[in-house]
């Protein structure tokens, strides 16, 4: 038997190779530095890294070649932007991991117990965290770009399996933080496996594992169709779990309240736009022509998912649990982008992500600066009266929470204005209705919020905000800039994505 | 012997393992019965790559049983983080976090 040496094209790689050598460097670095010296070092080695790959996806942008790994992957438009958009968001949150108020000093030691009390009077930080980082980006850049059954699995568990871990590092709380790593992971697992179990069921239907052989499986019609409809629904039953659309959102708002924010900041930004990213490429390419069988399950799940983060969202008393349901909302309005199943829907969906995902990091990053003297106060009640004592903090969080309910001059009116009419034009008008109506609920509660922090008197034992340092500043203002820029001038980036979003199939 | 024969197995197995991580309490448990779903998974990768007569779901389930290692690393890693800190696997003790 010959054997043919692949072709791997490191060009089109060479993005999450830079991410993957970067992980492979910081590991070293936790081995062989002192305990001092690791953080800068880790935070210059894991923003050169990220920086580096941003570089190498925007040089790489016009390549000729576009699969690269024999047809394993597969870079085009939309593969660009949507590596660009996790690139920048892990950028912006990169300065709020690395501030050391939100991770615990010793994850290994047991809470309150007296090794962790010594490790956290000594300074030490999880730099850990950085290398751990570093991998899940390395997945969510191969997850929207993966062209076969196989690289799709190993992406997704490759950007899930580091989430897991940091999501039990937080500082304060931790049996909460440990509790939502392991809710996390006994979930995610679990909506793994009905991935994998769809993912064999399309290849018993088609015969082959590459997305263009299963599209020319269902274009010809020749497989068995009941593999074919088992093998959508469980894979698309793991997608829906990761970009937490209902009824599979169970764990995100325990996720969301009990992770660190800063993990909780990069989780909701970046794992959506991978998440998105890939189901956007399944359900636009390989699905398309089986429209028949996903498209109206799609829409009830769209519109009872937008309905249900509203209206459950209204009755959070938690910013951070306030802030998941809203996710879910959101997650809700990017389904509607697939539904569409046309260009505009795929570059509303785009800009839809990018906009989302630096208002998400940016609200984040204000969460972590409300504080008392035992740690973050996520408590709404807390919050009344924080505009009167520190009018900047509550004035651009209210414009975050602004470009979330969608309001004209932010970045969120855009991006909802545009998905809506592309799901328009492609005739799901029940489901824009159900978003228009979802979006003035949600308005309600977001302007709730702000009425709080600014027309409600304070409490006595009210919170101060404490003086955010340079890096969780950077994140504050980087995000809120952006923010700002495509709410006021969004032509620029619109026309920058309308260009490039177009799939290879 | 039919192969559709094992793509029964693979679904009956899948189902006990579903069923077995809605129900069972113990988090060691309900991680057993996840890695039961996987390969009954795998199991299907298998047959189908013997129905089809290519080798692709073969290689398949070779890197699902890498992942799913990885998988048991992250997932005992948590589990006995939180044992040790509340002297209990039961995924009903851990409710901290509102429903």
């Amino acid at each position: 038997m010959k054997f043919t040496t692949p072709v791997l094209d490191y060009a089109i790689l060479s993005p999450i190779l830079i991410v993957l050598a970067g992980a492979l460097i910081g590991v070293m670095i936790e081995a062989f530095l002192s305990k001092t010296r690791r953080p800068i070092v880790q935070l210059i080695l894991t923003l050169g890294t990220l920086l580096i790959a941003l570089v190498q996806v925007f040089r790489i942008r016009n390549t000729t070649s576009l699969s690269a790994a024999m047809g394993s992957v597969i870079f085009d438009g939309p593969a660009f932007l949507l590596q660009m958009t996790i690139l920048i968001i892990s950028i912006i949150s990169i300065f709020l991991i690395a501030d050391n108020e939100n991770f615990t000093a010793l994850a290994a030691a047991l809470p309150g117990s007296i090794e962790e009390q010594e490790a956290t009077c000594k300074g030490n930080q999880v730099t850990e965290v950085y290398p751990l980082t570093l991998f899940a980006v390395a997945g969510m850049l191969l997850f929207p770009i993966a062209s076969d059954l196989i690289t799709l699995f190993v992406a997704l568990e490759m950007l899930s399996l580091p989430l897991y871990l940091m999501a039990g590092l937080s500082r304060r709380r931790r049996l909460m933080s440990q509790e939502a790593a392991l809710k996390y992971f006994l979930l995610g697992a679990f909506s793994s496996a009905f991935f994998l179990f769809g993912a064999a069921y399309l290849y018993g239907y088609s015969g082959l594992i590459s997305f263009a052989g299963i599209r020319e499986s269902i274009v010809g019609g020749t497989g068995n169709d009941v593999f074919l409809l088992i093998g959508i629904a469980f894979l698309s039953v793991g997608l829906l779990f990761k970009v937490g659309a209902v009824p599979f959102h169970a764990w995100s708002p325990d996720v969301y309240q009990g992770a660190p924010t800063a993990v909780t900041a990069f989780m909701a930004a970046a794992t959506k736009v991978a998440a998105f990213g890939a189901m956007l490429r399944i359900y636009y390419t390989v699905f398309a022509n089986a429209q028949w069988s996903w498209s109206p399950l799609l829409s009830v799940i769209a519109i009872i998912t937008m309905l249900f983060g509203s209206f459950v969202a209204i009755a959070q008393r938690d910013v951070k649990r306030m802030l998941a349901y809203s996710s879910i909302a959101h997650a809700g309005f990017l389904i509607t982008g697939v539904i569409a199943l046309n260009k505009a829907g795929l570059s509303a969906s785009i800009f839809y992500l990018f906009a989302y995902g630096i208002a998400t990091v940016g609200a984040f990053a204000i969460v972590t600066l409300v504080r008392d003297s035992a740690g973050e106060v996520s408590d709404l009640n807390r919050w009344a009266g924080l505009g009167k004592r520190s009018p900047w903090v509550a004035t651009i969080f209210a414009f975050f929470l602004l470009a979330f309910a969608g309001i004209p001059l932010t970045s969120g009116f855009i991006g909802k204005f545009s998905i809506f009419s592309a799901a328009y034009e492609s005739g799901a008008k029940s489901v824009v209705i159900a978003g228009v109506l979802s979006s003035a609920i949600a308005a309600f509660f977001y302007i709730r919020v702000i009425v709080l922090m600014f027309f409600t008197d304070s409490h006595e034992d009210a919170t101060t905000v404490v003086i955010p340092s340079v890096l969780t500043r950077i994140t504050v203002i980087v995000s809120f800039v952006i923010t700002v820029a495509l709410g006021v001038y969004p032509a620029p980036l619109i026309d920058f994505i309308n260009k490039f979003a177009i799939f290879i199939r | 012997m039919n192969a559709a024969n094992y793509l029964y197995v693979s679904a009956l197995l899948f189902t006990i393992g579903a069923v077995g991580v809605v129900v069972r309490r113990n988090a060691i448990v309900v991680f057993m019965c996840v890695e039961l779903m996987l390969n009954a998974a795998n199991l299907a990768f298998v047959t189908f790559s013997r129905i089809n007569g290519n080798l692709d779901g073969q290689v398949v389930a070779f890197f699902t049983m890498v992942v799913a290692a990885c998988e048991v690393v992250v997932g005992l890693a948590i589990i006995v983080t939180i044992y040790r800190s509340r002297r209990s696997a039961s995924v009903d003790d851990a409710s901290l976090l509102k429903r």
